[in-house]
């Protein structure tokens, strides 16, 4: 597998489609919490499905430092990278 | 800007829970509690249904004997650390006490069951460790593990299969990996596939810490929680727990066979920094714990009456988790429902918890009901009845 920042923020943003309740414009640069309305529990079980999609586990602690779309889909990248 | 602008969101929200005159559910006052099962609130007698009081020993006439000889004896305070004076001879009566229950070689007694989560998965999981943690873990877990310096992981609630495959991508990663689940779950009751996740820990090499706040004294044989009705104890590495549930007092504990139990004493902040229990506490918890011993028809007598709580919920039309067991909640779909029931219940003279989201699995707000051995099933039925009545009231009971 080679994915790259692209691909997994397009995976994520069409996952997030799939909730009704998501504003339809969202894009990599959205930001998870503010643009998205997400609690803090919201976002871990969010995390948890693309986790399945893409078998790799994000850390909590490496959630702290995630604003956007993109942020979370070059954190992944460089945990897939690091396994 | 005030200091207090960050819980502007906050302060909004309870203001939506108490518009109309509704109470503030996070500060109702008993005003005295009568019995273990009727406390005084707003001046008139009400039913309690949210105490987690499982066997009723808050009001046992033993542990308040044990505390009164005890403050006699030996003063209200310790004024001091474990680590520095705050050790009396009856703190090691209670942890080798604890030792003998639980048939564990060691264990330390924190001041609330709360410090014992932080205390213990503080300490346990290190920098280069991982902790994997249930979804629905307590907030003390999740503390726990902000104050440690570990990985942290989540994997599906009361789902092993989900734990085995978080354990499987770090295959081959330095560093322990500690598990961390609850005997019984404190929002909607359910109970861990104990078994299962022991099965995985064997497989894996994890080392596994179950939290049985909820669990001792209500499950197994001897009271010893879930790992004991499941047969895995010596799967389990590390039990944590608390005596404010069916201990009926306060404070928490860490039991274990490992011996490296001991060197937490001097690295885990939680029991480091804070004062130690007093001795009245001490002492009523010593007797409630033979209490607990030498009655096992208590738990016969709470399961007998979570099955009887639960079912009758149910034929009332109200939607429970799937599980029967001391912890009972209807389940509801509107925080604005959820508020009005409550509020209506306690008009009625029932007392149960109010739990919101995010505090709760899956958004849904409960109306949280905990069972006591003490509990008559007169109470039991009046308790139903007036949840069924508010529930008409209301147009949401649906098989009714």
């Amino acid at each position: 597998m080679s994915e790259t920042v692209a691909s997994v923020s397009a995976l994520i943003v069409k996952t997030l489609l799939a909730n009704p309740k998501v504003p339809r414009d969202i894009n990599g640069s959205s930001k998870i919490v503010e643009d998205l309305a997400f609690d803090s529990l919201a976002v871990m079980n969010f995390v948890m499905e693309i986790e399945d999609t893409l078998d790799v586990s994000v850390p909590l602690d490496r959630l702290a430092d995630i604003r956007t779309i993109d942020d979370l889909a070059a954190c992944i990248v460089s945990l897939k990278q690091a396994s | 800007m005030s200091i207090f602008s960050k819980y502007e969101g906050l302060a909004s929200a309870l203001s939506a829970v108490t518009a109309g005159g509704g109470r503030n559910p996070f500060n109702v006052v008993i005003e005295k509690p009568i019995s273990s099962t009727v406390g005084l609130i707003e001046g008139r007698e009400t039913l309690l249904f949210g105490t987690n009081n499982y066997l009723g020993l808050s009001q046992s006439p033993s542990a308040i004997e044990a505390a009164v000889e005890a403050a006699r004896a030996y003063g209200v305070g310790t004024t001091g650390s474990r680590i520095a004076n705050g050790t009396q001879g009856l703190h090691r009566q209670l942890e080798e006490r604890l030792c003998a229950f639980f048939r564990r070689r060691h264990a330390m007694v924190f001041s609330t069951g709360y410090q014992a989560n932080l205390g213990t998965i503080s300490a346990l999981a290190g920098k280069d460790d991982y902790l994997l943690l249930d979804a629905d873990s307590h907030a003390s877990i999740y503390d726990g593990s902000r104050l440690g310096h570990a990985q942290v992981i989540r994997f599906r609630h009361n789902d092993a299969d989900d734990l085995h495959k978080r354990l499987r991508r770090l295959d081959g990663t330095p560093g322990a990996k500690l598990v961390v689940v609850e005997g019984i779950y404190s929002m909607m009751g359910d109970v861990v596939p104990m078994a299962e996740f022991a099965a995985v820990k064997r497989e894996t090499g994890a080392w596994l810490l179950a939290d049985e706040a909820h669990s001792v004294g209500v499950m197994g044989e001897h009271g010893r929680g879930v790992a004991e009705a499941d047969g895995v104890e010596d799967d389990v590495d590390f039990v944590v727990g608390t005596f404010s549930k069916s201990l009926g007092t306060v404070g928490g504990y860490c039991v274990s066979n490992h011996d490296g139990l001991d060197l937490i004493r001097l690295c885990s902040r939680p029991y480091m920094f804070t004062a130690s229990l007093p001795p009245e506490v001490i002492a009523a918890t010593m007797a409630a714990l033979t209490e607990l011993e030498n009655r096992p028809e208590l738990r016969v007598r709470l399961m007998d009456n979570a099955r009887r709580l639960h079912a009758g919920l149910q034929a009332a039309g109200l939607r429970t988790g799937p599980q029967a067991s001391p912890v009972v909640s209807v389940i509801l779909d509107d925080v604005a429902v959820a508020v009005a029931f409550w509020n209506r219940l306690l008009d009625l003279g029932v007392y149960v918890n109010l739990s919101l989201p995010p505090a709760t699995p899956d958004q849904h707000p409960l109306l949280r009901t905990s069972v006591m051995a003490t509990h008559t099933p007169e109470q039991i039925d009046r308790a139903v009845e007036i949840f069924a009545v508010v529930a008409g009231e209301m147009g949401i009971n649906r098989a009714a």
